[in-house]
């Protein structure tokens, strides 16, 4: 097989990926009361309070996801009681909710999460002196994790 | 309801006092997101763990609420500062009302 037909195997490929994640995006649409939005959660997490953006709050999470499925993320916030994973281009933007127990070591947490296209995961940290503060990064995905 | 969930647990079977630990736990879970459908177009109905807990003797170290955005096969990494000898307790809360249980034990000196 030379260079050239594998690559346009990979573009086909892509393309009817992209096609059969079709249906989960606009069903992703009819449910989107079902779940919280983005603001719903941050709203619910910080009970309104002002969300600062700076220091405080770690994430690190790779440049480009080739596949989306599994995306490996780690937050980090010395000295925070609760951390909030969103991602902000998902579906349903929910990611997870780390609380940190008394015999926490360091505050941080890594998992692995799906993302269902090219977006921003935002971390938002509640720090020891109540405050909070938030981190973004942007993930290019390569091959959506929606499970189209 | 899903099949063959199994707990893996990885921690240091000993540490030093105040050492801080790191804990790696995965359990096999299909973690179905409920945005997938099946072949009829019919969706497939959310089923996940929806919670995870760690307690070592009974006092919290992580109490994490997980999402349909968590990949299959939950993997959680995190760390722990142990006092003393002990239990460690993982529990793991399925969508279907489930709950998985691991217990592990570590020497502190």
């Amino acid at each position: 097989m030379t260079l050239l037909t594998r690559r346009a195997a990979l573009a086909v490929g892509a393309g009817v990926t992209a096609l059969a994640m079709m249906p989960s995006v606009l069903l992703a649409q009819d449910t989107a009361e079902e779940g919280l939005s983005a603001e719903e959660f941050i709203n619910e997490f910080t009970g309104g309070a002002e969300v600062a953006d700076g220091d405080g709050v770690k994430l690190t999470a790779p440049e480009i996801a080739e596949n989306g499925n599994t995306v490996p993320i780690s937050v980090d916030a010395p000295g925070a009681s609760e951390i909030l994973l969103l991602a902000m281009g998902n579906p349903t933007p929910g990611v997870a909710r780390f609380s940190f127990g008394e015999l926490s070591g360091s505050q941080s947490a890594s998992t692995r999460i799906r993302l269902a296209e090219t977006q921003d995961v935002v971390a938002i940290a509640k720090l020891a002196d109540g405050n909070f503060v938030r981190t973004s990064a942007n993930i290019k995905v390569t091959i959506g994790g929606c499970g189209g | 309801m899903a099949d063959n969930v199994k707990p893996r647990v990885r921690v240091p079977k000993s540490a030093s006092v105040d050492e801080v630990v790191v804990i790696k736990t995965l359990i096999s879970h299909p973690m179905e997101s409920g945005q997938r459908k099946d072949r009829d177009g019919n969706t497939i109905p959310r089923s996940i763990i929806n919670r995870f807990t760690a307690e070592f003797n009974g006092t919290s170290v992580l109490d994490a609420t997980l999402e349909p955005a968590i990949s299959t096969n939950p993997y959680i990494e995190f760390s722990v500062k142990l006092p003393e000898s002990g239990d460690f307790k993982f529990t793991w809360y399925d969508d279907d009302g489930s709950v998985y249980e691991d217990v592990q034990s570590i020497e502190v000196a």
